[in-house]
């Protein structure tokens, strides 16, 4: 499990730094998205992989906390969630109204001089 | 207890009377002057009533606690020095206070000049009482600081902006070493109390550090007292009022440094470095003064360059540091202040009266202003030192000093003819002053006609040259009580007494003197033609400039070197700053972890299922194939990217994080829905881009994918090295055991989210609702790109026909759906606090749900049957989190604190009632209000531009009509 997910990682990263580095914005929105699951992912695999054991447990009683998946992560990674899909937005827009008023869907802004 | 306050009332008076000068009226000529003299008057008042206490040899304390931790106290001591130099400073305070009266025209902005004139004064005494080093250090840049508004007071002069620019780089400079120094000696000795440090001499110069702590002092010292080679700022700063002049550059800022040297000779003198470069620079600069101010044609000029010559005599003085020296520096620090600043004022008046300060142009003024000019005469003689006056004594002082003083080495041999050759030139450069100026023939040719002054503008001007006069024929009555009680507060309480004659007999001192006025008039005599026809400053020399070389500096550390920098290290384009941060952040990563990435011995393997690599083989080929098609295929890109997002949402889900999975499936279907929104002002992209083939493209692509395998390749080694590692407690744990008992809710997620950590929640929300509130705010002013404007081509034509019944179906679900789904919301809400679920995912479900109705209507339609306001929406969350966060300051609980507890309610049973879930209320509305407005937002951008097309079509008709 832990090999096919850190390879999952790997390729979601290196899909979205490659797409980071396109000079078309809309590459570097998508390349944004695929970084923010690959470092969600990460973040979220540093609590390890537990399966069947949400942390969701009963009312009062002894707390055994190895028997539940590690909640710090995930309380993290769904800050994480919410913060990128706000700079996504706000990345979109930027990009649509740089494209308005630079006439081209370059990030310099320019297209690149020959 | 009287005196303590008096002391800080000494130092903080000014000051405040700085701030009621400023609120005075702009023409309060009167006003403003009687303010600031009463002000120093008052200060004059105290310092005689201390007098008593301070002439029996004690220092006088005021401590005000102010960071006790840094052991930085207001801490204020004055001693006899201290004493001396504040009587000084305030008292020809005074005298420019009356002088500038008179001096400064209708139409110049008074309060200005008082309210700097006195933050100064308050600034000076400041840092001639302070008690704590660093404290002195900051009175010591408030000085500089303040001087430059003073010096550039005219600022709509250039050459005032300049000087004033320069002064301040300079002794600003000098005093960030100052403040170095004196960091380190506080560490050397232990202290930043002054005494401390004054009676830490021995430690001090054996302390390896004794040499960076000189070398930084000194550079702070000679800044400020414009010695060679920091000596060019003062001349420029003649571009300042003269009374400024008259009250900065002769008696008070440029005597700070010679007061620093002094002050610490004890602490930090008495060594061969101390002497050589004290005595040194104090000696250079003493010739390079002389010399220069003989060939300056400029009144002021030649005023400025004497000044700085007397200034490196008295810091030659400081160098040698005997108990005479140390005398005669402070008897010429007095003794020089009087008599430059008398004549700065005379200056003025000369300038103020005939309208130039051009010694060329000036001639033969004694007969029209008979008064000013026997006044000047006199003061000028004491410059030079002529005999029964003030100026005369001290010269002596240094003569005897220089003749009689003897440590060995060749500066000490050659100090009695540096001195006599400098003298030489200071006698030239007084009689060119008094010749050229009141002698020969009538002026001619001048810009006003010159007269007497009014007599008030005179006024001080006489009661310098009277001290001058007292001063030099009964030196023994006048100044020797208080010169020896400032000595001995410098050398300590057994400084034998000094006595101070006119008369000594006929010894080395008075020959040297008698050489120096015999030569210096005949070396004036001699040159005086070739002066007057010369360049501004003396033959070969005028050309090295090192106000030149300052500029030049300048230019090239603020303006030319930042700008090879940035051609060399920065770049306007974002595609190049990109890929820097992706290498740096690589190899910072890299340096970190080098060697420190290991892999466990026998790393404990789990089971491997084939359904999760399939599900990840699908993930990945999804992601790469976004990365593929994201150019030219951006719709296909899209529907890959999703893909990709939901097998990480799957991942979520299958280790044992729903909360995760559900909000990420949600967030998912918005941005997805976001970016299609966004597709439609996109350029379109049907043929390739020619230069995409070329080689330089491709060179790019081929380098951008190997930096992207490496750092992915690293992100995925670092995960696995992690993963293979037992987890070790942590907080979590804590989180887990207290999430019920504490926060009153069984998904632990959640509870950390919207009780233990809710202001890092709080603090998310905010930036939610900041973004799109300008998100909106972009918006408002957007225009799309001229291809993107008109109608799309699949609406024109015939394939609009078929467009009209599209998704018939499908929307009549969506509006059925609605309620559905707003009964979705509220059950993922309501159980949140102990199931996956919470405001989070709540409220996006509302806002999809929302948006599904756009989707299956029309805009309009949507709008005038369901009301939306999405900022009050967000608005109201903010205020109920915050609500609930501030409640908790009512019962006495930090800000945020949540109470939980369940309620029974009849039917329903029981149901969590914690206050945290008030404040989900607010990040469920929020949530609500802001993704629904950035979406609304976008999705109008159709309907403005559909307005704009309509309104551009109807303009040319109207044109036609």
């Amino acid at each position: 499990m832990e090999i096919v997910l850190s390879t999952a990682i790997g390729i979601l990263a290196a899909s979205g730094i490659w797409l980071l580095l396109r000079p078309r914005t809309f590459q570097v929105i998508v390349g944004l998205c695929l970084l923010s699951y690959a470092v969600n992912l990460f973040i979220f695999s540093m609590g390890r992989l537990t399966v069947g054991a949400p942390p969701i447990m009963a009312k009062g009683g002894f707390v055994n906390p190895t028997a539940y998946a590690d909640p710090l992560p995930q309380a993290l990674v769904l800050t994480a969630i919410v913060i990128s899909f706000a700079t996504t937005a706000l990345f979109l827009v930027v990009m649509i109204a740089s494209r308005g008023m630079t006439g081209t869907d370059h990030v310099d802004g320019q297209e690149r001089e020959q | 207890m009287l005196q303590q306050n008096l002391i800080l009332f000494l130092i903080f008076l000014p000051f405040a009377g700085a701030i009621a000068a400023a609120t005075l009226s702009v023409h309060a000529h009167n006003a403003a002057a009687w303010l600031s003299g009463a002000v120093l008057i008052a200060g004059l008042m105290i310092l005689a009533v201390l007098y008593p206490e301070i002439e029996q040899g004690r220092v006088l304390r005021s401590v005000v606690t102010w960071v006790p931790s840094l052991r930085l106290n207001l801490n204020f001591r004055i001693d006899g020095f201290a004493w001396l130099f504040v009587t000084l400073v305030l008292g020809i305070g005074v005298l420019v206070v009356i002088y500038a009266r008179y001096y400064l025209s209708k139409n110049d902005p008074v309060p200005r000049f008082y309210c700097f004139l006195l933050a100064f004064t308050g600034a000076m005494v400041g840092m001639l009482v302070s008690g704590n080093i660093i404290m002195l250090v900051v009175f010591w840049e408030l000085t500089s600081v303040i001087s430059f508004m003073l010096i550039g007071y005219w600022n709509h002069n250039p050459a005032a902006r300049d000087g004033a620019r320069m002064a301040l780089i300079v002794t600003a400079t000098g005093g960030i070493c100052l403040l170095a120094s004196m960091l380190l000696l506080g560490q050397i000795v232990g202290s930043y109390d002054l005494d401390r440090v004054l009676s830490s001499g021995e430690m001090i110069r054996a302390h390896p550090l004794y040499l960076p702590v000189l070398a930084l002092f000194l550079i702070g010292a000679f800044t400020k007292s414009a010695q060679f080679p920091f000596h060019f700022w003062l001349p420029n700063a003649m571009a300042a009022p003269t009374p400024v002049s008259a009250f900065l550059h002769s008696a008070t800022m440029v005597k700070a440094g010679v007061f620093l040297l002094v002050r610490f000779s004890p602490a930090l003198g008495g060594t061969e470095a101390w002497f050589f470069a004290v005595t040194g620079t104090g000696m250079a600069t003493l010739i390079i003064g002389a010399v220069i101010a003989l060939f300056r044609h400029d009144l002021k000029g030649l005023l400025a360059y004497s000044t700085i010559s007397h200034l490196g005599l008295i810091t030659a003085l400081a160098g040698i540091g005997s108990t005479g020296a140390i005398v005669a520096a402070i008897f010429h620090i007095a003794n020089h202040a009087v008599f430059k600043a008398s004549l700065f004022m005379a200056a003025g008046i000369i300038d103020h009266e005939s309208g130039t300060r051009d010694m060329r142009r000036l001639s033969g003024l004694i007969r029209l202003m008979p008064v000013t000019g026997t006044l000047a005469i006199v003061a000028a003689a004491a410059m030079a030192g002529v005999p029964l006056l003030n100026g005369f004594l001290s010269k002596e002082m240094f003569f005897a000093e220089a003749a009689s003083w003897h440590n060995g080495s060749w500066l000490d041999d050659a100090l009695p003819y540096l001195a006599t050759f400098a003298s030489i030139f200071a006698v030239a450069y007084s009689l060119r002053f008094i010749m050229t100026v009141f002698f020969g023939p009538a002026p001619t040719d001048l810009p006003k006609t010159p007269h007497e002054p009014t007599p008030w503008m005179r006024r001080p001007v006489e009661l310098l040259v009277l001290t001058c006069l007292v001063v030099g024929i009964l030196p023994g009555v006048t100044l020797g009580p208080v010169l020896n009680m400032a000595a001995r507060s410098v050398l300590g309480p057994d400084t034998p007494y000094f006595s101070i004659a006119v008369w000594h007999g006929f010894n080395t001192p008075m020959i040297m003197s008698l050489i120096a006025i015999v030569l210096g008039s005949g070396l004036y005599f001699l040159l005086a033609k070739q002066i007057a026809a010369g360049p501004e400053g003396p033959p070969f020399l005028h050309r090295i400039r090192a106000q030149r070389i300052f500029e030049r500096l300048l230019l090239a550390f603020s303006w030319k070197w930042p700008r090879d920098l940035h051609r060399l290290f920065g770049t306007e384009r974002l595609q190049p700053q990109l890929r820097l941060i992706v290498v740096l952040s690589f190899a910072a990563v890299s340096l970190t972890l080098w060697r420190g990435l290991t892999l466990l011995q026998k790393p404990d393997l789990p089971s491997f299922d084939l359904a999760f690599a399939i599900m990840w083989a699908i993930g990945c080929a999804c992601a790469i194939g976004a990365a593929w098609q994201a150019k030219y295929h951006r719709f296909a890109s899209l529907a890959l990217l999703g893909g990709a997002g939901v097998v990480t949402c799957l991942t979520f889900a299958w280790f044992s994080a729903p909360d995760l999975a559900v909000t990420q499936l949600l967030v998912e279907v918005v941005t997805t829905v976001l970016l299609l929104l966004g597709l439609r002002w996109l350029p379109k992209r049907r043929e390739e881009i020619a230069a995409d083939k070329l080689s330089p493209a491709r060179t790019r692509r081929i380098a951008d994918l190997v930096i992207a395998s490496i750092s992915g390749f690293g992100i995925a080694s670092i995960a696995y090295v992690v993963m293979t590692r037992p987890l070790i407690p942590n907080i979590g744990d804590w989180f887990l055991r207290n999430a019920y008992y504490e926060g009153g809710g069984t998904n632990v997620v959640n509870v950390i989210l919207v009780d233990f950590r809710a202001f890092d929640t709080f603090g998310e929300i905010s930036v939610l609702a900041v973004v799109a509130i300008t998100v909106y705010a972009l918006l408002r002013r957007f225009r799309p790109g001229a291809e993107s404007a008109g109608m799309p081509a699949e609406q024109l034509g015939e394939a609009a026909e078929a467009l009209k019944d599209y998704l018939v179906v499908p929307s009549v679900i969506m509006q059925w759906m609605f309620p559905a789904m707003i009964v979705m919301s509220a059950y993922l809400f309501f159980r949140g606090h102990d199931l996956p679920g919470g405001g989070f995912s709540a409220g996006v479900t509302l806002a999809i749900a929302l948006l599904l109705q756009y989707l299956a209507a029309n805009v309009r339609w949507v709008e005038s049957h369901i009301v939306i306001l999405p900022i009050r929406w967000m608005g109201l969350g903010l205020l109920i989190s915050g609500g609930t966060g501030i409640g908790a300051w009512l019962f006495g609980y930090p800000f945020l604190t949540a109470h939980a507890q369940y309620l029974n309610l009849p039917l329903i049973g029981k149901v969590p009632a914690a206050t945290a879930l008030l404040f989900d209320i607010g990040v469920y509305a929020l949530v609500v209000g802001a993704t629904v407005l950035m979406l609304i937002a976008i999705a109008h951008q159709s309907l403005r531009s559909a307005r704009l097309r309509a309104q551009d079509e109807a303009l040319p008709e109207t044109e036609a009509e």
